[in-house]
């Protein structure tokens, strides 16, 4: 299916460019608001250029804070993210690549079961189970801790599964060669299932970290404490402000702040991330 | 240094399929043995179960005057080498071969002594720090070979090392392998589907054919005596060509030996054994074929004929020519026309009888 038609290659960059100026564009304004004095912000008319007041937002944003409706300097809540984002992320390749280990090599009762159950949990993310979650997590007192933030996410059967393909297509042979040159399920695991799985772990790692990073309801809801919140949730406490004017132009700074550790965690591992999703050669 | 013994093996599987039905065998200290057979014969699922990674339904297994059934492979001392090699895709060659023996914590100067000497003699010096990824199919072959004499195990098991590999370095590396087991003088065990590579390396091969032993013997002895019809056509290429007894015109031939027409069914001639010849020989067999095809090979001729009064055959074996069809292998490049009448005879002693189900060889 290699045709050389120039309307059709028109066409095709035309719908993409429109697409990636959909996307892109509220993100230039946000980055455009950030440089803005309030006043300008909340003006009505947003300037498409950039303002003089960058620094300033910017400052304020990491160091001091916003007014009192945000307490908290942009820097606290971007460690909160990032310590909860990191520890979503290696938690659930931690445990999706243990529970995928134990599903494709070894023969328990209800093995099928067992991957069943985990394919069903596919349907049940925290919005659905967040009551029972709630509960569970209060009572174990971890609410306004990062244990509290972190725990009930891990479970990931997304990374189960992921991980229960790429075993799949190991060969049988290297694990024959294995148990011969005398290395048990520990060792197998540890020499040479886990360096071949290095770059579905860094895939998985992008896919999980940016998941925990954009996770709001859940912090939402377990967070009371202004420390303890992370930056999702805390540039929506930046907006609602009951008798003041929000500053519009320190929740957009806080905004593009939020944005770039995902991007960071995309550009320096895109490179093993597609790899990992498209390699076949093992 | 160890002899390996089966006694009775079978191997079940849950769903009921009987893959081994039933096999004794010895394979001497220092001897290579060869497993051969159609695929599916279970002679790979025979060497998994020496080597413990399929269990044994029921008899023994023997190593070095061990029985071996309930222990793990890396305890039977025993070194396999695999069908696509299974090297570790992510170990230089000399970790791929330092593996085991890490393991097995071996003092690290040790290991390298054993690795350097097989690196010698597999001439992968120079290769030691590559990734099996960057060696070829022939090399990689000897990592595979160098992860087993490293171990320096009591047997080899090779699973079909060779059937990756091009024809050409195919016959290479059956003479390296041959020539390296004589110098270490390992016991081994090798499974092929390949009959000229079971003929060129055993010292005792084994025949088998659906979870059975079909003969087990001295490679030349199978095939100048094979005990069934299906050993008969299954070593030996071209295949030995086999036909009914039944037949008037051959029953003829045999008019003097009663015993030959009574319990005899089938009778067969290796294609090397007919002479083209306007003659017959006494006592022998002459048959008249029409030539339907000719393969000229260079230092020989195939010659395919069909055999003008019968179109019967022998039931179909792996290997075995259509009915009515015969082959003839001549030296030479010199052959007669297509279409041509020809008559091929074969002496007394070259003739081959078999029962009439083909399980029993009948000699003259």
């Amino acid at each position: 299916m290699v045709e050389h038609r120039p309307w059709n290659d028109i066409i095709a960059y035309a719908i993409l460019t429109l697409g990636v100026f959909i996307v892109a564009f509220p993100v230039y304004v946000a980055m455009i608001a950030s440089t803005h004095d309030a006043a300008t912000v909340v003006g009505g008319r947003m300037p498409l250029s950039l303002g003089g007041h960058a620094l300033e937002n910017y400052y304020r944003a990491i160091f001091v804070g916003g007014s009192r409706t945000a307490p908290e300097p942009v820097g606290r809540l971007l460690l909160n993210s990032f310590i909860s984002a990191i520890g979503i992320a290696v938690g659930k390749i931690c445990i999706s690549i243990l529970s995928a280990y134990a599903v494709v090599y070894f023969r328990f009762p209800f093995r099928k079961t067992a991957f069943w159950i985990i394919f069903v949990t596919l349907m049940l993310p925290v919005e659905v189970r967040i009551y029972p979650t709630y509960k569970v997590v209060a009572d174990l007192r971890m609410l306004d801790t990062y244990a509290g933030l972190i725990l009930p996410l891990i479970a990931s059967a997304t990374g189960t599964l992921l991980f229960r393909q790429f075993f799949m297509t190991v060969p049988d042979e290297l694990l024959e060669a294995s148990r011969i040159d005398g290395a048990g399920p520990f060792r197998f695991f540890w020499d040479t299932l886990l360096p071949l799985s290095v770059t579905t772990i860094a895939a998985l790692f992008v896919i999980q970290f940016i998941y925990g990073w954009n996770q709001y309801l859940w912090p939402l809801l377990i967070t009371t404490q202004d420390s303890m919140q992370t930056i999702v949730t805390g540039i929506k406490k930046m907006l609602v402000t009951t008798d003041e004017l929000a500053e519009w132009q320190l929740a957009m700074a806080t905004a593009v702040l939020a944005m770039l550790p995902p991007v960071a965690v995309v550009i320096f591992m895109q490179r093993l991330f597609v790899r990992g999703l498209v390699e076949t050669e093992k | 240094m160890a002899n390996v013994v089966l006694r009775d093996v079978r191997k079940t599987y849950l769903g009921g399929f009987e893959a081994i039905k039933g096999i004794d065998f010895e394979v001497g200290d220092g001897q290579f043995c060869v497993l051969v057979g159609p695929s599916g014969c279970g002679k790979s699922t025979l060497l998994r179960m020496v080597a413990g990674l399929e269990t044994i339904t029921s008899g023994d297994i023997d190593i070095g005057g061990r029985i071996v059934n309930q222990i793990e492979p890396a305890d039977r001392d025993i070194a396999m080498v695999f069908q696509n090699y299974a090297l570790y895709p992510h170990m230089s060659v000399y970790n791929n071969m330092a593996y085991g023996l890490r393991n097995r914590r071996m003092p690290e100067p040790e290991i390298d002594t054993r690795v350097q000497e097989a690196a010698r003699i597999l001439e992968l010096t120079t290769m030691l720090d590559r990734k099996p990824k960057q060696l070829s199919g022939g090399q990689r072959q000897r990592v595979a070979m160098g992860r087993a004499i490293v171990r320096q195990p009591k047997v080899f098991l090779f699973d079909e090392p060779l059937s990756n590999l091009d024809a050409k370095l195919r016959i290479a590396m059956r003479v390296e392998i041959r020539k390296l087991q004589r110098r270490l003088q390992t016991t081994s065990i090798y499974v092929t589907h390949d009959q000229l590579e079971a003929m060129t390396l055993a010292d005792i091969l084994v025949v088998m054919n659906s979870g059975r032993v079909e003969q087990i013997g001295n490679p030349l002895d199978i095939y100048q005596k094979p005990a069934t019809t299906f050993v008969a056509s299954f070593i030996g290429a071209p295949p030995m060509n086999l036909m009914p007894l039944r037949s008037d015109e051959i029953r003829a031939q045999f008019a003097g030996d009663s015993r030959a027409t009574s319990e005899a069914g089938i009778l067969g001639i290796r294609p090397e054994d007919f002479i083209i010849s306007s003659e017959t020989i006494a006592g022998g067999i002459a048959l008249d074929l029409t030539v339907e095809a000719i393969e000229r090979v260079g230092a020989e001729t195939f010659i395919y004929g069909t055999r003008q009064h019968e179109i019967q055959g022998v039931a179909a074996n792996p290997g075995e020519l259509p009915p009515g069809e015969v082959i003839v292998r001549i030296p030479g490049a010199v052959a007669p026309a297509i279409g041509e009448r020809i008559k091929a005879v074969a002496p007394r002693e070259n003739l081959h009888l078999f029962s009439a189900d083909g399980r029993q060889r009948i000699d003259l």
